[in-house]
């Protein structure tokens, strides 16, 4: 349904992705997973169209979008979380969500959107998209957005980022009805609560991919260092 | 009335002015029809550059509608209308005005409204402004200016957002004991459009309170200035925000000032321009919209 082809990405000498091949099928889970660094928000930006690779072919339900613009491909059926959602001055939530579903809403229908994120729909849909929603809140209503959307690929990027622990448990149970949807989920998290929902989990380091497996081979793996062999670890008590 | 008048009247006024309590239509520097109320009366001036509005105390859900028309190229209208709210009345006020000029000359409509709210007097003020036509200079230069007497409140919101080739926009307003002044601004300039937006508030008495925010966009080659002035003489509290976007060539200059003259005085200025946020635009490219249509939308909702 997705697959990249020798994806080369380098930026100021910097190589940060190296000849990445991925395929991804519907119906599946996925959640990208890897240090600091390693290429996991370049992966999904290229998938997304944010950023251009330097070389190599992207294929989205058999058609190439390599060259495709970011709206082209948002039409076709792929949805971004982004790590940091946006603000607006003046766009209301229910606004953003008109925009996503690229229809009218009724109530019901929103509210259905903002409480699978946990948001009641009379508090949210006419408060603006600002500094005045909290950071788990903006992160909530990005999430929806995507939901609001009609998406074959659902991208997120690190959405635990920015959310407090106590917020995140809630958020979690988003993820998981996921888990049951059409089409393909693509995460990137550290949060082993995403990571005991994946099908399969994609293990980046330094820009290429170490390894695809379910949770128990490619933890176990980690721990054994077998995969992230040169990645430097602080020493606390050096 | 013409079909111009019409569509000028209904670009400045999302109500009917006929179905408000009372109102007065101007058109070319003329009275064009009139309506008073029991509580309401309008009297226009000896000199008939203007009209006195006079809302009885204790008046409730009053509204008045005084729209502006110019249809006459090289027409230049100066009119004086003073608004005088009595004692605990509550009203709406619709005021604004529409330029239509095809020939090659200057249309100007310099309008100078004047507020004298008395003790807990409440008025939510409209104002709104909007040329057309095709060659014809628009320019329209609005002055308020508002004395507001002790628990009063004024919410004011001017909109200028299509046509209007030069304004020079000047509020003044003057607060005594727990007076509170509401000001929203919104202004969209193009082409070679220049707009000027002074504020001076003073705060003269104790609780006294005003909020003046101003969101202005500027594109092509126009050009905007936002001055600010609040002072602040005793315990009060001021917040003025300015905050602008620009595109293409257009540029916007900020002057805010500040000056407490007590030390219970609160006084806050922000101001931000720039251009549309990257992040902005690619969020709502991943909606599908085009980089145009998403610059469209954020426009539109930060002016709305």
């Amino acid at each position: 349904m997705l697959e990249l082809k020798n994806i080369n990405f380098s930026r100021d000498g910097k190589k940060i992705l190296d000849n990445v091949n991925l395929k991804l099928d519907l119906k599946k889970f996925y959640v990208v997973t890897g240090p600091n660094g390693s290429g996991k928000s370049t992966l999904a930006k290229i998938i997304m169209g944010i950023l251009k690779p330097d070389s190599g072919v992207i294929i989205f339900n058999g058609e190439n979008i390599t060259d495709k613009s970011i709206n082209e491909r948002a039409k076709m059926g792929i949805g971004y979380a982004f790590q940091t959602p946006a603000l607006f001055k003046g766009i209301t939530v229910y606004d953003l969500l008109v925009l996503a579903a690229n229809k009218k809403l009724t109530k019901v229908e929103t509210c259905d959107y903002l409480s699978k994120v946990g948001l009641c729909a009379n508090e949210y849909l006419n408060r603006e998209i600002s500094n005045n929603l909290s950071g788990g809140e903006l992160k909530r209503i990005e999430i929806a957005s995507v939901l609001a959307k009609k998406n074959i690929l659902r991208i997120f990027d690190e959405p635990e980022a920015g959310i407090d622990l106590w917020s995140f448990h809630n958020l979690a149970q988003v993820f998981k009805t996921l888990t049951k949807e059409e089409g393909i989920t693509l995460i990137i998290s550290h949060q082993e609560r995403i990571l005991n929902m994946a099908d399969e989990i994609i293990l980046i380091n330094k820009g290429k991919i170490k390894k695809i497996g379910q949770k128990d081979e490619v933890m176990s793996d980690i721990f054994k260092g077998n995969l992230l062999k040169g990645v430097k670890i602080c020493d606390r008590n050096r | 009335m013409t079909e111009i008048d019409k569509n000028l009247l209904k670009e400045i006024s999302e109500e009917e002015a006929k179905n408000a309590s009372a109102y007065n239509i101007r058109k070319n520097g003329k009275c064009l029809d009139r309506k008073v109320s029991d509580y309401i009366n309008i009297v226009p001036k000896e000199d008939g550059k203007g009209i006195d509005v006079y809302v009885k105390e204790n008046t409730l859900f009053g509204i008045v509608h005084i729209p502006v028309i110019i249809t006459e190229s090289g027409l230049t209208d100066i009119v004086y209308n003073d608004f005088h709210i009595g004692k605990n009345a509550n009203v709406i006020i619709f005021a604004g005005c529409g330029v239509h000029n095809d020939g090659n000359k200057e249309a100007r409509h310099d309008g100078i409204h004047r507020f004298y709210l008395a003790e807990n007097a409440k008025v939510k003020y409209a104002e709104k402004h909007y040329g057309e036509g095709n060659n014809g200079k628009k320019v329209l230069n609005p002055v308020t200016e508002i004395i507001m007497q002790k628990s009063s409140r004024m919410d004011m919101t001017s909109l200028q957002l299509k046509g209007v080739d030069d304004t020079n926009r000047i509020t003044k307003a003057t607060l005594y004991e727990g007076a509170t002044l509401i000001v929203n601004e919104k202004i969209l300039t193009n082409n070679t459009q220049k707009a000027k937006t002074t504020f001076e508030v003073e705060l003269k008495g104790d609780n006294s309170s005003t909020k003046v925010t101003s969101r202005s966009v500027a594109t092509e080659n126009s050009y905007q200035e936002f001055i600010s002035k609040v002072v602040g003489k005793t315990k009060c509290y001021g917040h003025v925000s300015c905050d602008a976007i620009i595109k293409d060539e257009g540029m916007i200059k900020a002057v805010p000032e500040i000056f407490a003259k007590d030390t219970d005085a609160n006084l806050i200025h922000e101001a931000a321009i720039g251009k549309i946020a990257g992040e902005q635009l690619l969020k709502l490219m991943t909606l599908g919209l085009s980089e145009a249509e998403a610059e469209k939308v954020i426009i539109d909702g930060f002016l709305r």
